[in-house]
């Protein structure tokens, strides 16, 4: 294990969110909230100062690292973030028990949305802007933008990379993993700012417009209203519906687009299926739903919005799904298992493996009719080798086994089944929002301490996908032999 | 600028491994993915899968926008169809290595005319002509030369009881009268490039530059000249054994080469028939001391085995052979060999390594001069490099050396101007047209000789 690159990346990723600290700096002075403007610099000066100070002590040495460091700096420094995150919350006084902080704050970061607060609109400005933009920070992940800031001497940063983007197989687009990251966080931060024009032209003011971007860039679905997005016009539903599903798609397809390589982009089988799940989702809720709605034009916009807003594990709401029918309802949780595309900022298990779980399981079934039978499943028009069916089952199995656990260890909670399953499957997969109590109009703020802990913690092993906080916590990572 | 290397063997791992390290955007191209997966943990680089000569798998690898690139698989047929079809697609510069002896005579020039090759690469016979260079002068552990073979560059390690024990280097220049520059000095795992209060001990592993008399008689004076190997045995019939014996029997040596396969010996003995072939395990020692190994005055070994190589080298040492060169392929072998007491090695992949870094320097960098030749030497610590320089360029050209600003760990060792070698003092100067050897400690990455200046 070499600790000393564990340290200095954890140094330079405290130092990094110490510096994105004076985003809501700035947002607070502007609305004139001098305390929590203070608060917030105070506590990215200390981070910033101890940060570097790690850096410096151990910038010299050994600069080798394996895939275990990856998955050790990734998980570490997720939780830290998470911890440092929650300081100005608890500081400004807009939270104050240490355990909502956290779990807020890993909320924001995992992208999940689901929040402990009873009032959103009460919460100071600065706060309010920092929960969103951790949002935006979680999208793509700080470890993502560490590499893009700061150049990899040993070319070994691959295996952090691959601990932290999400999908079956991560590969980088060009030579370079500094270069990957740059092209990913430039083709983030250019959809984020059409977002944020597309709402100022329907009329939303710009702290709102920024906020609603990094919640929907990130997806992960905090507002500053009560109602979330159901309190705009239906042009605004729409701008927010188109984008989510945005940020829903492999950005290396925006990549492809990007270098003219259309037939290549639009030809992904994964965003095929993407849409093709999103399509009858939204067909049959419509139907579905059309008699509570009223009229069709509603019925569609609500279906589309809820459709994309739970498939790409945003959360955002423009009504409350609570009171839809059994089988929309039905749906929306399958949603939430399945996610968005492998490589974009959405959580769940990924459109990629669902659908290489359902083709190995065709042709298990294929086989045992025909014993002697060789087939291969074929993926993106490439035949798939078992090692990584065997790796997409064995997540799903860890996958359900983890899922299991989370509903075994908050079913203490004084909650029906309803909500409990809910509140998991919506913390696991980063969605957010569930059914019953933690419904679009509820909140998470009366589970207990701990279930907020465990809460907490499946959200980060759905964000990282399982491995690295598995790994970091497992004692054969840390022993010798 | 964007290399895409074909073939990830020993060589294109090399290859891939310097130049990821020197920046470049570099695609590794191989038909096992479990290679590539190798290669993309350790370096920073994108693979691809697939046959280096199938038009899609190049697409993919963006051979359309590759400056370079460079095709080193097993098979010399592969890659010069590679490399054809990668021009053909866009690739500015192709680089093929083909080392059948059979290509490598008057037909090369002719393919690579025709195929459109920048560059044909042949590791062995590189090899084969660094070890020849060695072969004449033993004394040295390693000898580079630059352009029209007027500089050169000589390793030496210095012996326990050796006469530069406790000298500084000025007092050097002056006890000797000598045109020769130590400018590098390797003492356990430090390098040095060395001021002129720097003081010499035994056991160190010194650079020596000059003209290649100058360096003769340098090394007569601290009684270090060994003379021209007029015998070598060579052991294993490898490729680079067979060019190295060519060159070694064309210059009139007596060559003896042992192999223990019965066809190879047969051809060594049908295409050079001034050597004398001998069938037999060299790991025998009586085979060796039978075939006179006592009374020779070079050992090579050129098996495919390193640790062979190695094993073989240390017995001939104690045979007391004055010049004992073994072959090894795996870098990380080279210290622990090097403590087992034995000095000089040969690595083609480290040779090749080089020439491609040189290369892609040039190609990246013409702003007022050229790098032509570049070595690396101290165990890669150091890096020797030759300028030609083409036009004016200010702070550089036309100055005095003692008031020009040059970063530190650079060292100018010498300028060639027309047929004459200057060893350069402070009041020279650098003009247009001038070659330029700079040497340049670790942490320097020099592309333009302008880079020199603070």
């Amino acid at each position: 294990m070499n600790w000393k690159m564990i340290l200095k990346n954890l140094g330079m990723i405290v130092t990094i969110e110490g510096g994105l600290m004076l985003l809501p700096t700035v947002c607070a002075l502007c609305y004139r909230e001098w305390f929590v403007a203070l608060m917030f610099l105070a506590t990215a000066a200390v981070a910033a100062a101890a940060g570097t100070t790690v850096v410096l002590l151990t910038r010299k040495g050994d600069d080798v690292i394996f895939a275990k460091e990856g998955f050790v700096i990734t998980a570490l420094a997720w939780v830290l973030m998470g911890v440092i995150g929650a300081v100005p919350f608890l500081l400004t006084g807009d939270i104050t028990s240490p355990a909502d902080a956290f779990f807020e704050t890993v909320s924001g970061l995992t992208t999940t949305g689901a929040s402990i607060l009873r009032d959103v609109t009460a919460m100071s400005r600065g706060c309010q802007f920092w929960r969103s933009f951790t949002h935006w920070i979680g999208g793509m992940g700080v470890l993502v933008l560490m590499m893009a800031l700061v150049s990899d001497a040993s070319g070994r940063s691959i295996h952090i990379m691959r601990a932290e983007m999400p999908g079956p197989v991560v590969d980088k687009i060009v030579p370079r993993v500094r270069d990957t990251a740059k092209i990913l966080y430039l083709i983030y931060i250019a959809l984020t700012a059409a977002e944020t024009v597309f709402l100022l032209a329907g009329g939303m003011n710009l702290f709102e417009s920024l906020i609603h971007s990094f919640g929907t860039a990130g997806t992960g679905g905090f507002s500053v209203r009560s109602e979330s997005i159901g309190a705009y016009s239906p042009y605004i539903v729409w701008v927010v519906t188109v984008f989510m599903l945005l940020f829903g798609v492999n950005f290396n397809l925006y990549f492809l687009l990007l270098i003219k390589k259309f037939r290549a982009a639009f030809g992904s089988e994964e965003l095929k299926v993407y849409f093709g799940i999103v399509g009858v989702s939204v067909a049959v809720i419509t139907a579905n739903t059309l008699k509570i709605a009223g009229n069709f034009s509603d019925a569609l916009r609500n279906a589309a919005f809820q459709v994309a807003s739970i498939a790409t594990t945003t959360g955002y709401a423009t009504t409350d799904f609570n009171l839809w029918p059994g089988l929309s309802k039905m749906i929306l949780l399958l949603l939430m298992f399945v996610g968005g595309c492998a490589g974009s900022t959405a959580g769940g298990l990924k459109v990629a493996r669902v659908a290489i779980l359902v083709k190995s399981a065709r042709r298990e079934l294929a086989k045992l009719l025909h014993p002697r039978s060789v087939s291969s499943v074929r993926f993106e028009k490439k035949p798939l080798g078992d090692p990584v069916r065997f790796s997409v089952t064995n997540y799903f199995a860890l996958y359900a086994l983890l899922l299991a656990g989370t509903l075994v260890l908050i079913a203490g909670e004084p909650f029906d089944l309803e909500t409990n399953i809910s509140a998991a499957v919506a913390c696991f997969n980063n969605v957010g929002p569930g059914f019953s109590a933690v419904g679009p109009m509820g909140n998470y703020a009366d589970y207990g301490v701990f279930a907020k802990i465990v809460l907490s913690a499946a959200m980060l092993l759905g964000r990282l996908e399982i491995y690295p906080l598995v790994l970091t916590f497992m004692p054969s990572t840390w022993t010798k032999k | 600028m964007n290399i895409i290397i074909c073939g990830c063997g020993k060589i294109g791992a090399a290859l891939i491994d310097a130049l990821a390290a020197e920046g470049h955007n570099v695609t590794a191209l191989d038909n096992d993915p479990a290679v590539l997966t190798e290669m993309t943990n350790v370096h920073d680089v994108i693979g691809v899968c697939g046959n280096g000569a199938d038009c899609e798998t190049l697409e993919e690898t963006g051979v359309r926008q590759a400056e370079l690139f460079v095709a080193v698989t097993g098979s010399d047929e592969l890659n010069m169809l590679a490399c054809f079809l990668a021009k053909r697609m866009g690739a500015l510069h192709t680089i093929a290595r083909i080392r059948n002896p059979e290509y490598n005579d008057s037909s090369l020039d002719f393919m690579k005319r025709e195929l459109g090759l920048s560059m044909a690469i042949n590791p062995e016979l590189l090899a084969a002509r660094e070890l020849f260079d060695v072969l004449r002068m033993p004394s040295a552990a390693k000898i580079e030369t630059f352009s029209g073979r007027t500089f050169e560059i000589a390793e030496l390690r210095l012996k326990d009881d050796s006469v530069l024990d406790g000298l500084t280097l000025r007092d050097l220049r002056n006890t000797y009268k000598t045109q020769v520059l130590v400018c590098t000095v390797q003492r356990g795992e430090d390098v040095f490039i060395p001021s002129g209060d720097f003081v010499l001990k035994s056991g160190d592993r010194i650079g020596i530059t000059s003209s290649p008399a100058e360096i003769v008689k340098f090394m007569r004076q601290i009684g270090l000249l060994q003379k021209k190997a007029r015998s070598v045995m060579l052991l294993g019939g490898s490729r680079t054994a067979y060019y190295l014996a060519k060159m070694l029997v064309s210059s009139g040596a007596d060559v003896k080469i042992i192999e223990r396969d019965m066809a190879v010996a047969q051809l060594f003995s049908d295409e050079i028939p001034g050597a004398s072939v001998v069938l037999g395990d060299g790991a025998q020692q009586e085979l060796l001391l039978e075939e006179g190994i006592r009374d020779t005055d070079a050992f090579v070994s050129l098996t495919g085995m390193d640790e062979e190589n190695i094993l073989i080298s240390i017995y001939a040492s104690s045979q007391n052979v004055p010049k004992v060169i073994s072959k090894i392929n795996r870098d990380e072998l080279m210290p622990m060999a090097e403590k087992l007491g034995l000095d000089t090695f040969i690595s083609p992949r480290r040779i090749i390594a080089d020439v491609l870094v040189q290369y892609a320097r040039a190609l990246e960098n013409s702003r007022g001069s050229q790098v032509e030749t570049m070595y690396k030497l101290m165990d890669g610590c150091v890096e020797a490099l030759e300028f030609r320089v083409t036009q004016e360029a200010a702070g550089l050209t036309g100055v005095e050396l003692r008031s020009m600003k040059r970063k530190p760990q650079i060292l100018i060792a010498g300028i060639i101007r027309g047929r004459r070698t200057i060893v350069p003092g402070g009041e020279d100067v650098i003009h247009v047209g001038d070659r330029v050897i700079v040497l340049a400690g670790a942490g320097h990455r020099l592309g333009d000789l302008s880079d020199i200046l603070a």
